[in-house]
């Protein structure tokens, strides 16, 4: 089992280099309104972490996932 | 009161600022005639079609045109009905039959339209628990076959053998897997590694469907597509197409080997709600399939066009989205919208038709002017086309790399 704080905090690290506007990074970080993310980034940043953690990130879940902290709660799901 | 399409004001505003430069709207041609496969009229000029996906020229073939013709005469103007009730005459069955034995399956189910026939399959396939894993730069009616269903989507990077092994390694052994591939990616035209796709996918014990609309005619022995050419025919579970490309007519299908692949009949939402097609459309689409048996030559007429399109628009110094012609579909990749506008309203003023194609509908966030050719493009066209190309980029100024 992974560890939710380990997840999230390895989750700010991958996010890291695509905040492009340098906004502070928290729990309720919105993807779309704060990070403002294009479709194709969305993209590369599901890939990576489904390598990090060798899930599976279906497509249809990612409309749930809006923001860091829902993000992390739903990676620590799938890792247990 | 919200005005519900105050989202869309962003594109409104940019189609303006596109429009008040000056230029012509790019998604609003019409054709005012149309003389052959490969000509019409737009704006009052004769115009080479070079974007049309009617590959075998099949449009204006006469004995296509007689056959439609006669059941326009004797079955009337439309069905009124969905397949399941009133809407089954002889010429949908004698379609399956052609569609049947062109593909050498027993079984053949016709559709409205191809975007129908993927809707219809891949969100009947893969129900809730399944998985559907497909290409990223998958066509638009694979995705939205996904999300009319419920199985979870996975989708793997454009072509990669490696990162689709990778996601079907992930995925539990027992869940029901569907693997979705194309033999042709329209917009840049390139084809896929079948040979490799298909092997990977069998190992994961996924069942694996085909979508050919832009392979059908002028790929492999029988030009069944780029799946019978890469000699995976017997792997495959499922094949999907389209009438409106090399067919020259409109309409989708499903072909397969599968015992129970009639039930789809039943359970298949885009095939049961929908009227079909029209009498003389499927009596088009008939004797089109069965003479694209024996096309022998019209297919080394199109590869012909293909590559010396291809080798012609990379001596002009183009940029094109394949490495050699792998297919009919000859991308030239612009820098930006702007560029790639004013060249296609260039082409456009000397009677060249090519598409042009932008995010979304294009990977990476790239604008295309979009070329197919046609089995009936002549050699002198094709020269046509090329002094089209030097001429337009001339006109506007643009060179390669310095726009």
């Amino acid at each position: 089992m992974t560890d939710r704080a380990e997840v999230y905090n390895r989750i700010l690290e991958l996010i890291a280099p695509i905040n492009k506007k340098g906004i502070t990074l928290s729990e309720d970080t919105s993807f779309a309104n704060d990070l403002e993310l294009d479709s194709l980034t969305v993209m590369d940043l599901v890939a990576a972490i489904e390598d990090e953690w060798d899930i599976t990130l279906p497509l249809n879940m990612l409309p749930d996932l809006e923001t860091i902290g829902q993000l992390a709660d739903a990676v620590a799901k799938l890792t247990r | 009161m919200t005005d519900l399409l105050s989202k869309f004001d962003a594109l409104i505003a940019e189609r303006q600022a596109l429009l008040d430069s000056g230029v012509r709207d790019p998604f609003s041609i019409v054709m005012d005639e149309v003389k052959s496969p490969t000509e019409a009229v737009i704006n009052g000029k004769r115009t080479i079609l070079l974007g049309t996906y009617n590959y075998m020229g099949m449009t204006f073939d006469p004995d296509v045109i007689a056959a439609g013709k006669d059941a326009l005469d004797r079955f009337g103007a439309g069905t009124t009905g969905s397949r399941v009730l009133n809407g089954t005459y002889q010429g949908h069955k004698e379609c399956e039959e052609a569609l049947k034995e062109f593909y050498g399956t027993e079984h053949a189910i016709v559709f409205s339209t191809g975007y129908q026939a993927n809707l219809g399959v891949v969100s009947t396939l893969a129900g809730k628990g399944d998985y559907v894993v497909l290409d990223a730069d998958s066509h638009a009616s694979i995705y939205d076959g996904c999300y009319l269903g419920n199985a979870d989507i996975v989708r793997f990077k454009h072509n990669s053998v490696e990162d689709l092994e990778k996601r079907l390694r992930r995925l539990p052994a027992e869940a029901g897997k569907l693997v979705v591939l194309e033999g042709v990616y329209s917009m840049l035209g390139d084809i896929a590694p079948l040979k490799e796709m298909v092997a990977v996918a069998k190992a994961a014990g996924a069942m694996i469907l085909v979508d050919e609309a832009h392979g059908m005619g002028f790929f492999g022995e029988h030009g069944r597509g780029v799946f019978e050419e890469a000699g995976v025919s017997d792997d495959i579970d499922f094949v999907v197409g389209t009438f409106s490309k090399s067919v020259g007519t409109v309409g989708g299908f499903c072909v397969s080997n599968h015992p129970k692949f009639e039930v789809l009949r039943l359970v298949c939402r885009p095939y049961v709600f929908t009227a079909s097609l029209p009498p003389s459309v499927v009596a088009t689409a008939a004797t089109s399939i069965r003479k694209l048996m024996h096309a022998a030559d019209k297919r080394a007429h199109l590869w012909k066009n293909s590559r010396r399109l291809h080798q012609g628009l990379r001596d002009l110094g183009f940029s094109l989205g394949t490495e050699t012609a792998q297919s009919a579909i000859i991308a030239v990749i612009m820098p930006d919208q702007m560029t790639t506008v004013r060249m296609w309203q260039a082409l456009l003023e000397l009677g060249l038709y090519v598409n042009m194609a932008r995010p979304p509908a294009t990977p990476a966030g790239m604008f295309l002017l979009r070329c197919s050719l046609c089995a009936e493009h002549s050699d002198d066209q094709v020269d046509d086309i090329l002094g089209m190309f030097k001429a337009a980029s001339e006109a506007i100024g643009y060179r390669q790399g310095t726009s």
